[in-house]
């Protein structure tokens, strides 16, 4: 059977399993839509979460550019598990004992002011839009692939595709789709690993794959890589940070504080029977997210060997020079999975010195030594430019894996974007039509009403989300990680002084939130452009790029979340103390006994 | 809050201070601050710096959550606050 066949039946098949599994449980189950996890086992939940977290950025995007980043990519890594632990110490059990379904809604009442929770609908909705750019990203790379068009249309038909999703409704809320979207994801993402890791090292088991010597050499696989990488210009795999070992740190602890504060993953920590649970079932979350995420380190190292190998065969498996003449494959010749991702327009070749053949290589070395080597061969610059976000879902046809495998991976990104994009929806809409419109603007609206201000919010977001899309402010993962930054600056702060200083009162919390907001937006806008869109960046007039101890914008939340804390505590001290009832209500959360289940009335 | 309110609290602040010490000192100490020392090490075909940025992190903070809800829910009991 021929690989788009192949694609289409794979996929085909697994959204039909969505669907029929969405059908199946809805007749017993609406309640559960609510209080997820009740009836359901704390594995099958953990999965679910895992799904839900696991986004087109994790699956799709994380492991390409840690391919390109080598060791700092770690921040990746590191950011998006550590959150896990500060969510399950710092604020799952706390919120689950407060009871309320939203992060505005916790504000808003621990905080004892409206203007608060309005405030806290404004940072959940502009961290929320700006994760959703980066699934768009995400889908139209899935899509562009699977049915052989540009990128853009791509991203149009995805539009389509997630909307259609998130409206069906319950589709996402329902546990069991998701557990069997989490199968889905992670069969996709681990089957190719262990295929790819027993060629490479004879060893199955990609995590240690990662350690042990390439085949039929007594070098291990990462001293071939750095030694092939540094051949070609490249900065050393395994010891590159990312920018600075400063901005690495504050990225990655942007990434954790973001974690912590993104109110789709807290909202689900919301709903567990009891206080216990909540700290549990963030530990399971995260041994079914680990299961991917020790497995993208080795894809990420394994497809950097792997395409150099494409490209110039003889350096990789015996010790040819690399620079010789007719060590790089001729253009004529390269193997079929180019020619598909160069339809997406993904995947580009251009060739600079008109030989025919394809250098790959770090045109932008600083090492003086390589640039003579390069300059002595007759190379005039990369001629191969490979989009990060294509890697993983490149990389079993660049292995020259069978098609079913290749069906499989495009299946699993497309679970991996479509249930996070669809959660991600919800809580837009959860946040404009309840905590907004029936919190704030007309607390009489009818329910059907209620309804129709949610669907409104989500199509308007989906068209917001993927026109900047089609020009995103960077690679998918990045483009989240700018998110996380937004959430970890403006919320998460807000959360742990709510739980954690019983004396902070509405004032500081809110002029808090604004500052950390308002300093990350300006940080960010100022490179990526002013909500994105292109041409509006004035990072001239912030001091250059990176111009803040050269931290990029990505890592920026991290120091929003500083100027948070500073500013609340400051205000704080100055304007009176909160209620008395407040601070027993502070008190009353701290201790597990007593705690009721969830209502999402106000 | 009641003297047992303030012992309890008093206990979870000191466990989540030793949980947090570790969470940092494996991600950001041992994966990022002294990467570059431990790198000199190897485990199996990891430098020691690469795998806790890569791998190792990750396992600890697994382990770090399971250990800090068990740790929990028997301070819950010996303080007689538990559901």
């Amino acid at each position: 059977m021929d690989l788009q066949t192949m694609t289409y039946l794979v996929v085909g098949a697994s959204f039909s399993l969505y669907i029929g599994i969405a059908i199946w449980a809805r007749a017993g189950s609406t309640s559960e839509f609510y209080a997820a996890g009740g009836s359901v086992h704390p594995v099958v939940n953990g999965m679910a979460t895992a799904a839900d977290w696991m986004s087109a950025a994790s699956f799709i995007s994380m492991a390409g550019l840690i391919s390109n980043m080598g060791y700092g990519g770690g921040l990746f890594l590191m950011g998006w598990t550590g959150g896990y632990v500060l969510l399950a110490c710092l604020l799952a059990p706390y919120l689950r004992k407060f009871g309320k379904f939203t992060v505005p809604q916790f504000i808003g009442d621990r905080f004892y002011s409206k203007s608060a929770s309005t405030v806290a609908v404004i940072c959940l909705l502009t961290a929320s839009i700006t994760y959703i750019i980066g699934q768009m990203t995400g889908v139209g790379v899935a899509f562009s692939r699977f049915l052989g068009v540009s990128s853009s249309t791509g991203i149009y038909i995805g539009m389509g595709i997630v909307f259609a999703y998130a409206v069906f409704g319950g589709m996402k809320g329902i546990t069991y789709t998701q557990f069997a979207q989490y199968i889905v994801l992670i069969l996709a993402y681990t089957v190719p690993a262990i295929f790819i890791s027993l060629q490479l090292t004879g060893n199955p088991i990609p995590q240690l794959g990662l350690g042990s010597n390439m085949v039929g050499t007594d070098l291990t696989l990462l001293q071939k890589l750095d030694q092939v990488v540094v051949d070609l210009g490249f900065g050393q795999y395994t010891t590159t940070t990312a920018g600075s070992t400063l901005n690495m740190f504050v990225y990655t602890m942007s990434l954790m504080i973001g974690t912590a504060g993104l109110p789709h993953v807290i909202m689900r920590f919301f709903t567990v029977p009891k206080v216990e649970d909540a700290r549990y079932s963030a530990g399971w979350a995260l041994v079914f997210i680990a299961i991917l995420y020790t497995t993208a380190p080795a894809v990420a190292a394994m497809a950097k060997m792997n395409l150099i190998r494409t490209v110039t065969p003889g350096v990789v498996m015996q010790n040819t020079d690399p620079y010789a003449a007719d060590s790089q494959i001729k253009f004529d010749e390269r193997p079929d999975w180019m020619k598909r991702w160069e339809k997406t327009g993904l995947l580009k070749f251009e060739d600079k010195n008109g030989d025919g053949r394809i250098q790959y290589y770090n045109d932008k070395s600083k090492n003086d030594a390589f640039k003579a080597k390069a300059e002595g061969a007759g190379w005039k610059g990369n001629e191969l430019t490979v989009n990060a976000d294509i890697i993983v879902l490149a990389n079993p046809e660049i292995a020259l894996l069978p098609n079913w495998v290749i069906a499989l991976v495009a299946a699993g990104g497309l679970a991996a974007a479509l249930s996070t994009a669809a959660g991600l929806l919800m809580a837009i809409s959860a946040a404009v039509s309840h905590d907004l419109v029936k919190g704030i603007f007309k607390p009489d609206i009818s329910e059907s009403g209620e309804l129709m201000a949610g669907k409104i919010s989500m199509a308007v977001a989906i068209v917001i989300a993927g026109y900047l899309g089609l020009n995103p402010p960077g690679f998918a993962a990045g483009t989240v990680a700018l998110a996380f930054g937004i959430a970890g600056s403006s919320l998460f702060p807000a959360i742990m002084m709510g739980i954690f200083s019983k004396k902070m009162n509405k004032e500081g919390a809110i002029a808090g939130m604004l500052a950390g907001l308002t300093v990350t937006l300006i940080y960010v806008f100022a490179h990526k452009g002013i909500f994105f869109i292109k041409g509006t960046d004035f990072v001239g007039a912030i001091g250059g790029p990176n111009s803040f101890f050269g931290i990029t914008p990505e890592a920026f939340g991290a120091i929003g979340a500083v100027v948070n804390f500073i500013v609340a505590f400051v205000v704080d001290k100055m304007t009176k103390e909160p209620p008395e009832h407040i601070q027993a209500l502070v008190e009353s959360v701290r201790i597990p006994r007593g705690s009721k289940a969830v209502d999402g009335a106000h | 809050m009641d003297d047992t309110g303030k012992a309890y609290w008093s206990a979870v602040l000191g466990l989540l201070t030793k949980v947090l010490v570790i969470w940092f000192a494996v991600s950001f100490g041992a994966g990022i601050l002294f990467a570059d020392a431990l790198n000199s090490i190897k485990l199996g075909g990891y430098p020691l710096g690469f795998w806790f940025a890569h791998q190792g992190s990750i396992y600890i903070f697994i382990g770090l959550i399971f250990y800090y809800a068990k740790a929990m829910n028997k301070l819950d009991r010996k303080f007689d606050v538990h559901e």
